[in-house]
């Protein structure tokens, strides 16, 4: 740490003003702000700030995806092989997986990086850490055979037009993984639903199974059979119980289908308080109460589906915890977290129940409620306003 | 007074590109988002529309001193309606399939708010000959940005020109895949907004100042 700290300051002097590498002093600022908390303070005005900066909270939401991220892994491996009909150690599962995953967050963080860092030096402003979130999030929420370019393409629309078009990190409207996922499901839905793209099936760097497909293989997702069918089995037509929902071997995108190692992410955010648990409590308040409500409508195979198969199945737990928490697209005040979440858990099972061709209900919803974030602030500020100045009045 | 007078040089030439119809004026969108997913109704579209535009702008700039004011819009539509039939019955006659994509937006030219702006702003106050070089001049802005946009979602969106494939079949094989939200409407609010940032990035004039 120490050796780090006096690099940076020997390097820093050829990045001010006249040095040699002023040109990239945003890159380097960046960094070292990166590695080592600012020593810089605010100098007028009152500030209040909690002690930790947001380059530090990102890196904490960085962690508690980690769980997600490292299930998502072996699970890949653990698909792979079970389509295969073969039996693998545990490494050799989690190495498939982490081979097939890995280039994926590569190619994510090279692509948004690389915008962000050119847009901040283009501008001259500082970077910003907004995508070192972002760009961990984009891995996990799409499925393992979605091809490295276009998720290039899809990350780079996202980062420009979603984020730096709005004035860059913390400005942004939308959810910027979400809307990658956004892009990728409209532009290439080939690659991001049906039955092929959920699980890697060649070997990758000689590792993985040669053997044929066992008979029975679906590569579906279980959200996708529930459209058609009243059973839901995982990837060789084996019969599911909720038990197997949460621990989440199953196809899906990589980091969602495991509800245990959210849940795990999810103490995470809320112990450090970096998350809101009223958004979170609320859009399971909201999926629950939907849920039970189509239940009772039961007009198709979706709207059956018990309550907690909506709520283990698909992205909804991870779009609870990681999409709807976003400090940025989710409102400020403390009633607007309530309706906004419901109304995500709410819109979510809707569009799942209602258009059996969207299974990604939690998707559209998050990104439709992004919208209305300002909208119910608004309506709240105003509110209080509203009633403080009755109180002076009176 | 002379044709290519200096004046209606630019009469002629701002609507092409500091004062579009479409990228300046932000007019005509709902067309411009409806018809551009392939590039040939584009190019059909804005060349209608410059034809009616320029007619129209004649028609109404000839009969400027007799039309009473109260009743000039229904004169300015008649006009106007009756020129998009004749253009609509001769897409239906010569290019029927082109007619039949642009379905009803051959139709809807009459409420393009381009011409009635340019019939209003232009027409009214003008000679015949400067307001046709304003018509030709304004369809021709207007058809400018169609074929930008229906170029690009055309050839992203279906790897194809004019329905000539430009795209190879090899790329196909090599995994690339066209873009399906290029086809769908939002993409060319996109690219319309593209081309809006990019003209005013060029030209700091013409953008707003925040009040």
């Amino acid at each position: 740490m120490k050796a780090l700290r006096n690099f940076l300051d020997k390097v820093k002097p050829s990045f001010e003003e006249g040095g040699k590498f002023h040109a990239f002093r945003s890159v380097f600022d960046g960094f070292e702000t990166f590695l080592f908390v600012p020593n810089t303070v605010a100098k007028r005005g009152s500030h209040i700030h909690d002690c930790i900066d947001s380059k530090r909270a990102m890196s904490i939401v960085v962690i508690a995806l980690m769980p997600a991220l490292l299930f998502g892994m072996y699970n890949v491996g653990f698909q792979h092989y079970l389509v295969h009909g073969e039996e693998a150690s545990f490494w050799a599962t989690f190495f498939y997986g982490f081979l097939a995953v890995l280039p994926k967050i590569v190619v994510s963080y090279l692509v948004g990086l690389g915008i962000e860092f050119t847009v901040a030096q283009w501008k001259g402003e500082e970077i910003q850490e907004g995508f070192l979130v972002s760009g961990m999030l984009i891995p996990l929420i799409v499925p393992v055979e979605c091809p490295l370019w276009i998720l290039a393409v899809a990350t780079a629309f996202a980062v420009i037009f979603a984020k730096e078009v709005f004035g860059g990190t913390g400005y942004n409207i939308f959810n910027v993984a979400l809307v990658t996922r956004a892009f990728l499901f409209f532009a290439y839905p080939a690659k991001m639903s049906g039955e092929k793209v959920w699980i890697s099936q060649d070997t990758i760097c000689g590792l993985g199974s040669n053997q044929a497909l066992v008979d029975g293989f679906t590569g579906a997702t279980p959200l996708g059979q529930a459209v058609s069918s009243t059973t839901i089995t995982d990837a060789i037509g084996a019969g599911m119980s909720p038990m197997d929902m949460i621990i989440g071997l199953y196809p899906g995108s990589i980091g969602e289908t495991s509800v245990i190692a959210i849940a795990l992410g999810a103490i995470i955010l809320l112990w450090t308080g970096i998350a809101s648990w009223k958004i979170m409590i609320s859009v399971f308040a909201g999926g629950i109460l939907t849920a039970c409500m189509f239940n009772a409508i039961g007009a198709n195979e979706v709207m059956n589906l018990p309550w907690t198969e909506h709520i283990f199945l698909g992205g909804f737990c991870f779009g609870a915890v990681f999409m709807a928490t976003d400090p940025v697209t989710s409102p400020r005040t403390e009633c607007g977290k309530y309706i906004f979440g419901f109304l995500i858990g709410f819109i979510a099972i809707v569009v799942r129940c209602l258009n059996p061709g969207y299974p990604e209900g939690m998707m559209l919803a998050i990104l439709l409620m992004n919208v209305f974030a300002a909208l119910i602030d608004y309506c709240f500020v105003q509110a209080n306003i509203k009633r403080r100045l009755n109180r002076v009045n009176k | 007074m002379e044709l290519f007078s200096k004046k209606n040089k630019e009469t002629f030439l701002t609507p092409l590109g500091l004062n579009n119809p479409v990228s300046v004026q932000v007019l005509g969108i709902c067309s411009a988002l409806a018809v551009t997913s392939k590039l040939e109704p584009a190019l059909v579209m804005g060349l209608s529309v410059t034809i009616i535009v320029a007619l129209a702008n004649v028609v109404i700039s000839l009969l400027r001193k007799t039309i009473p004011n109260r009743i000039r819009i229904i004169v300015q539509l008649v006009v106007v309606a009756t020129l998009v039939t004749i253009v609509s019955q001769v897409l239906k006659a010569f290019a029927y399939d082109v007619s039949v994509q642009l379905s009803v937006y051959v139709g809807l030219i009459i409420t393009n708010c381009i011409l009635m702006g340019r019939l209003e702003a232009f027409a009214m106050q003008n000679g015949p000959w400067e307001s046709f070089l304003d018509g030709v001049g304004s369809g021709l802005g207007y058809a400018l940005i169609l074929v930008i946009v229906g170029f690009f979602r055309e050839l992203l969106g279906s790897g194809t020109l004019l329905n000539f494939r430009v795209i190879p079949e090899c790329a196909y094989e090599y995994g690339y895949l066209n873009n399906g939200l290029m086809v769908l409407p939002p993409m060319a609010l996109i690219i319309m907004a593209c081309i809006i940032w990019y003209q005013r990035s060029k030209n700091p004039d013409l953008q707003e100042k925040n009040n």
